[in-house]
């Protein structure tokens, strides 16, 4: 017993059994370094290729990557996204606080909604938004099975501008009701009930205490559906809205340089995407900035506590 | 301890009469009555499953009720007298009844993702309708009473078990409540956390503010209590004065049940 007690006591010098850790190095790994070099070798051969394959026609890539025409797409794409993606967001909200509620109406309705713009292509549901004036000539309100309170012209009110709104939209809120639900299903039950024994109204508890705990679930794969949202803009060309894609086709039918013309249209992308990404990576570490330990416990200072409290 | 002492015909604060409540066929509350006096400090105790969780939260109507009734200071909980009938109140209207009622949970339940002082003015200030700067005053002399004034800008995942417990309790002061009900407070937290959130009900109770405890805690039922009660089964088993219920029980499931903390 006593001798187990003074070898744990004895100092990390005192012998070749204790090495402190701070001495401690990292092996050379040589099989990484090839495999580093053989990747970067591989790499920098594929861009030499592309860079000298005169299909891809970079000049033309240049010339007209700030092309008016192409500059004017991006907005319409960018525009539809926002607005798309906004339009979906609050739609979804509300599908799923439905979906999730206690009445059989409004979760059914939630449901029907959600089935029925999951299972058909977004392509199909553009293109029958564009097209509704065959289906209903003119639409309006009115008292079912009574008379009209007041109606359009079908063809005046559907554009393309507003077929790929409504299309892009009621297709997006089906999305985002699922993840909202799920972000909403997150939270631990106790929250909604203590919002509920302090005498919050539902709508509040859900604003102030459910919603901002469910964010840090909600915000990852909303990243992933405003990246799936810009691309699917592109699917609005079939409708004659000009956007990114349509642009770059525009030019290209007269000018027939194919690949460097999407080249225009990739780039764009990819370079939105990317802003999007970093976008997302401080959303993310906002909503999850009560989860690190450490740092503002140790502040002592009430007057900071006041001043994060009054934001 | 005031309730000793209170005038002759004063109303009780809490009155439930022939409480019933049932989940599905199960039936967990067979008839409950129970008076607490203003300043009156109730501790209930009694084996798990028993039914106490479930009383306490039917007094503040986090479940309804299908038999008897229950009143809190006056109104009756969940519903309302229309026209000489009695009808159900609204889910705003039961969010009112509640706000003169502070919870206290086993598991405190602060919101994760707002700081120790944010946690305590948001029900004052949304609720309720006060300044932020009152709210906020009053929010530091609460920290202050827990003995926590250090920790106002915490997040709560920052803070032990029994600290996060007496924000739980400095929150629910913090609406001026007129009952405070404490579902098994200490029972999720170490050992050696469980006397610093004692001491802090101790206090409150010496203060005269009405409480009904739900708890294992023997010794502070000795101590703080003017009343112990002991279900069993759904049912009150035996109900009186702490030296009485604890120090001499009558019945045997009390005695079965107090043998267990000897
Ligand atoms: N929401 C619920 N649904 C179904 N059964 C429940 C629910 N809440 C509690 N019960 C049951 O009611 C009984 C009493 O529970 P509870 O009031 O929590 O007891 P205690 O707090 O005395 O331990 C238990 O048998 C429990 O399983
Ligand atoms: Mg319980």
């Amino acid at each position: 017993m006593s001798t187990a007690t003074t070898t744990t006591n004895a100092p990390p010098s005192g012998g070749a059994d204790f090495r402190d850790v701070v001495t401690a190095h990292a092996p050379f790994r040589t099989g990484r370094l090839v495999l580093w070099l053989v990747v970067l070798l591989v790499a920098a051969d594929f861009i030499w290729i592309c860079a000298h394959n005169d299909g891809f026609d970079w000049p033309v890539v240049g010339q007209y990557f700030f092309n008016p025409t192409v500059i004017s797409g991006l907005y319409v794409s960018l525009g539809l996204t926002v607005v798309g993606m906004i339009l979906g967001i609050v739609m979804g909200l509300v599908i799923a606080i439905a979906r999730l509620s206690q009445d059989r109406l409004a979760s059914g309705f939630a449901s029907l909604f959600i089935w029925f713009f999951r299972g058909t292509p977004l392509l199909v549901q553009l293109i029958f938004w564009y097209n509704l004036s065959t289906l209903f000539p003119r639409i309006g309100l009115s008292i079912p099975f009574g008379p009209t309170l007041i109606d359009w012209d079908t063809n005046s009110v559907i554009t393309p501008m507003t077929a790929a709104i409504v299309g892009l939209a009621l297709n997006e809120a089906a999305y985002m009701a699922e993840i909202i639900r799920a972000g909403l299903l997150s939270v631990d039950r106790g929250q909604a009930e203590t919002a509920e024994a302090f005498g919050m109204t539902r709508a509040r508890a859900l604003w102030r205490i459910i919603i901002p705990q469910a964010m840090r679930s909600i915000v990852p794969p909303t990243g992933n559906q405003l990246i799936s949202m810009i691309k699917a803009t592109s699917l609005v060309s079939v409708i004659a809205m000009a956007d990114l894609l349509y642009s770059v086709q525009s030019i290209y039918n007269s000018t027939f340089q194919i690949v460097p013309m999407l080249l225009v249209a990739v780039i764009w992308y990819l370079l939105i995407t990317s802003v999007l990404n970093i976008g997302q990576s401080y959303l993310e570490a906002y909503y999850s900035r009560s989860e690190r330990r450490g740092a503002t416990a140790a502040h002592p200072a009430p007057a900071a506590a006041i001043e994060e409290a009054s934001h | 301890m005031s309730a000793n002492t209170l005038p002759e015909g004063t109303r009780p604060l809490v009155r439930a009469r022939n409480v019933h409540k049932s989940f599905d066929q199960l039936e967990v509350l067979k008839g409950i009555d129970m008076d607490v006096m203003p300043g009156e400090v109730v501790v209930i105790l009694g084996p798990s499953g028993s039914g106490k969780s479930t009383f306490l939260r039917c007094i503040n109507h986090l479940e309804s009720i299908q038999q008897g009734f229950i009143e809190v200071d006056g109104e009756q909980i969940g519903y309302k007298i229309r026209k000489d009938r009695l009808e159900k109140l609204s889910a705003n209207g039961i969010a009112k009844q509640r706000r003169k009622i502070g919870m206290v949970f086993q598991q405190f339940n602060l919101y994760p993702h707002m700081t120790v002082l944010q946690n305590i003015i948001e029900a004052p200030i949304g609720i309720h309708g006060q300044s932020r700067k009152d709210a906020t005053d009053n929010a530091m002399q609460l920290l202050e009473r827990v003995g926590l004034s250090a920790k106002a800008g915490a997040y709560p995942r920052q803070l032990s078990g029994g600290q996060q417990q007496r924000v739980a309790i400095a929150r629910a002061l913090a609406i001026k409540p007129k009952l405070m009900l404490f579902d098994e407070p200490t029972s999720a937290l170490d050992p050696e956390l469980v006397g610093e959130v004692l001491a802090t009900m101790r206090d409150l109770a010496k203060q005269g503010l009405t409480m009904i405890v739900v708890t294992h805690e023997i010794g502070f039922a000795k101590e703080a209590a003017d009343r112990v009660v002991f279900m069993d089964g759904g049912h009150v088993v035996e109900m009186g004065k702490p030296e009485d219920v604890i120090g001499n029980p009558q019945h045997p499931r009390t005695q079965a049940f107090l043998s267990r903390f000897l």
